[in-house]
């Protein structure tokens, strides 16, 4: 029943081809990433695993548009990403990308409500729709009860949901998180975990870094990143069907 | 500005209440100071514009150097006096045709007046002829003047002004009471047939302490005056003509002087002075305004200094804007808004703090609010905010989101 949601249309929809990251000019050089060739397909289900200052962070900031590679390519659904503009790349965070972060990173003394709406606004809505999209967004992540209360009146758990509200409330088609269970304790994040196996479920292409075996274990494909250059990559799962922990798969 | 960018500025605003009221404070002290002092600048003119055509609208006065700077050189073989005979001739229509009244004054000093035992000296004593009080603007408020008759007549009458009145009998009283009454001068008794309207003071000199009575009266109290007169006042036919008026009269004086130059005429051209007076004015409350733009600039910078924290302070925020979709110009708008916002409210604070400082007399200056300075107080405030908000909120705008968002 839940697969019939799944896109079955498998093609890359994130594509990098030998990015490199150099931080710092000068003589302290930091080699961030070294030549990394990622492909993605769509409703794929990636966790990026990878040592401390191994390059993980660097490179989910490249797909998440949020930073640029020093040299290399990047095409997102066929379009080269360094030929875009501002606004372009706007738009991408936009519509097109959900960023979850670990530290949440909700905008403070702003209601949970404000904050999920915000993407919202960007993208040029109506309040009153707005509103309603918002809402949807927070109830279907548990959080009706929570709409006016401020980020610092909630939990970490709870202001990682608003996070992910946030994040899929454009509907956007990749959902990226940056050790999204980091902070959280092991109820929240089995919690959000459920909600990512469901994104994925429902055809979103999900991308997840994180430190923690049981997390990666949510996921269809395992890259792990080494010293800037990616020395595993191992398939779990067929890309078209649910995720290897999802309650679909088990029912 | 859609309301959604108003809301979210004015919360920026709220959030830091104290630094926003601090902010809005300079901007307000500069709104408020160009609009207070620019109406002390205009009220002043006005006063000074007022005093000026208290004594008479296109008139000359005119004497022989008698006061002001000597005029009397050393090399003068005799003292060029104006006579009687002169003051008819400056009425004459054909050589001096843009003059429409002459009236001759002679000038009686520390001439005391005692009535029923009250004594004072009025601040002038004036013999003088009819047209005199049109050309100075004399109304009688009660009784009447004296005529050209009187005049020949050495009629022994006088018209005097509230302060006299009041001097003679008391603050209370009322003046009209005097009128028909004898009032000693020096050594002849005056009949008081009038009371001037009050004239208030010019600045410098209360116009209501004076006395007029005709020309040869007052001669017959100072002995040895012969037939001079101590100055003439001459009215043009309308404000343009007192240039040519001012020539007329100097032509016919000279003609008529043997020996005397140009220099020994003193010639107060009251239309020219009115001229550099508003010249002055207007340089006076330029350099007020001026003063007052300063310190608006300063509360600009102000403005830009909150505005630098502001953004440094919600670096992270502008990351997480970025990250979800922001684009650089809805940044830019964003603290653009809270900028100009923050001048607008304290511009419009500023305007009631100046309108409201205005209803005071400020050194002695009733101050008269231009609506000009006003709207351009109130124009610049918001201008300043949007000049001096450009480079900081432009900063928040070209922030690279992965570097906004790492920022602690
Ligand atoms: N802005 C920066 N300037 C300089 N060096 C940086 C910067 N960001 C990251 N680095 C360096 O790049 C390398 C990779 O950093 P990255 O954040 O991608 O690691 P990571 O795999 O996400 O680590 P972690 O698991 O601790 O989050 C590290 O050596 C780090 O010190
Ligand atoms: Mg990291």
């Amino acid at each position: 029943m839940m697969l019939a949601e799944a896109p079955p249309l498998a093609r890359n929809v994130i594509d990098i081809r030998a990015a490199t990251k150099v931080y710092g000019m000068g003589d302290i050089q930091v080699h961030a990433l070294r030549g990394v060739s990622l492909a993605v397909e769509r409703g794929d289900y990636v966790a990026i695993m990878g040592a401390s200052g191994s390059g993980k962070s660097t490179l989910m900031n490249i797909i998440g548009c949020l930073d640029a590679p020093t040299e290399g390519e990047y095409y997102l659904d066929g379009a080269d990403v360094n030929a875009l503009g501002d606004s372009e790349l706007a738009d991408i965070r936009n519509r097109g990308i959900g960023f979850v972060f670990q530290s949440f990173n909700l905008i403070p003394r702003t209601s949970a409500l404000a904050n999920v709406e915000l993407p919202l606004m960007y993208a040029g809505m109506k309040k009153a729709q707005r509103r309603e999209r918002a809402l949807a967004a927070l109830e279907a992540l548990g959080l009706a009860d929570r709409v006016d209360h401020h980020p610092n009146e909630l939990s970490g758990g709870q202001q990682q949901r608003v996070a992910i509200a946030r994040a899929i409330v454009t509907s956007p088609a990749i959902v990226l998180a940056d050790e999204p269970t980091g902070a959280l304790d092991s109820v929240s994040s089995t919690e959000v975990l459920r909600i990512f196996d469901q994104l994925n479920q429902f055809g979103r292409t999900v991308i997840v870094i994180t430190h923690e075996q049981e997390v990666a274990d949510h996921a269809k494909r395992v890259v792990r990143l080494h010293d800037g250059s990616i020395y595993d990559d191992v398939r779990r799962a067929a890309v078209i069907g649910p995720p290897p922990m999802a309650p679909g798969r088990v029912a | 500005m859609n309301l959604e960018g108003l809301r979210i500025a004015l919360g920026g605003i709220v959030a830091n209440k104290l630094r926003s009221g601090l902010t809005m404070l300079g901007i307000m002290i500069g709104v408020a100071s160009v609009i207070v002092l620019v109406a002390v600048g205009a009220g002043s003119a006005a006063a000074s514009r007022q005093r000026l055509e208290a004594l008479g609208s296109n008139t000359l006065t005119i004497s022989t150097g008698g006061f002001g700077f000597g005029n009397r050189g050393g090399t003068q073989s005799r003292v060029i006096r104006i006579e009687d005979s002169d003051v008819v001739a400056l009425s004459d229509k054909v050589e001096a045709p843009s003059v429409k009244l002459v009236a001759p004054i002679v000038a009686a000093n520390s001439i005391a007046a005692v009535y029923d035992g009250a004594s004072t000296t009025p601040q002038q004593f004036q013999g003088t002829n009819e047209a005199l009080f049109s050309i100075r603007n004399y109304k009688v408020e009660s009784g009447v003047a004296f005529s050209d008759a009187d005049v020949v007549a050495h009629a022994k009458v006088a018209v005097i002004g509230l302060t006299v009145a009041k001097n003679l009998l008391g603050d209370n009283a009322d003046a009209n009471t005097l009128i028909g009454s004898e009032v000693r001068f020096g050594n002849a008794n005056l009949t008081v047939i009038g009371i001037l309207k009050p004239k208030g003071t010019n600045g410098t000199q209360d116009q209501d302490n004076i006395v007029l009575a005709p020309l040869t009266t007052v001669r017959d109290l100072i002995s040895g005056s012969g037939t001079s007169v101590s100055q003439v006042i001459v009215q043009a036919t309308n404000r343009k003509a007192t240039d040519s008026a001012q020539t007329e009269v100097l032509n016919i004086l000279l003609s008529r002087k043997a020996g005397s130059t140009s220099t020994s005429f003193l010639v107060l051209n009251q239309a020219s002075l009115l001229q550099t007076q508003d010249a002055n004015n207007r340089t006076f409350t330029v350099l007020l305004g001026a003063v007052a733009a300063i310190s608006l600039l300063v509360g600009g910078i102000g403005v830009m200094n909150i505005m630098l924290v502001t953004v440094t302070e919600r670096t992270r925020e502008i990351g997480i804007r970025k990250a979800i979709g922001a684009r650089r110009s809805d940044v830019l708008g964003q603290f653009l808004t809270e900028a100009v916002l923050l001048t607008m409210l304290g511009g419009l604070l500023g305007v009631a703090a100046g309108l409201i400082g205005s209803r005071y007399t400020i050194v002695d200056v009733k101050p008269v609010v231009e609506p000009y300075s006003v709207f351009l107080a109130f124009g610049v405030a918001v201008a300043v905010g949007l000049f001096f908000g450009i480079y900081p909120a432009n900063r928040a705008a070209q922030l690279r989101p992965i570097d906004a968002l790492r920022y602690e």
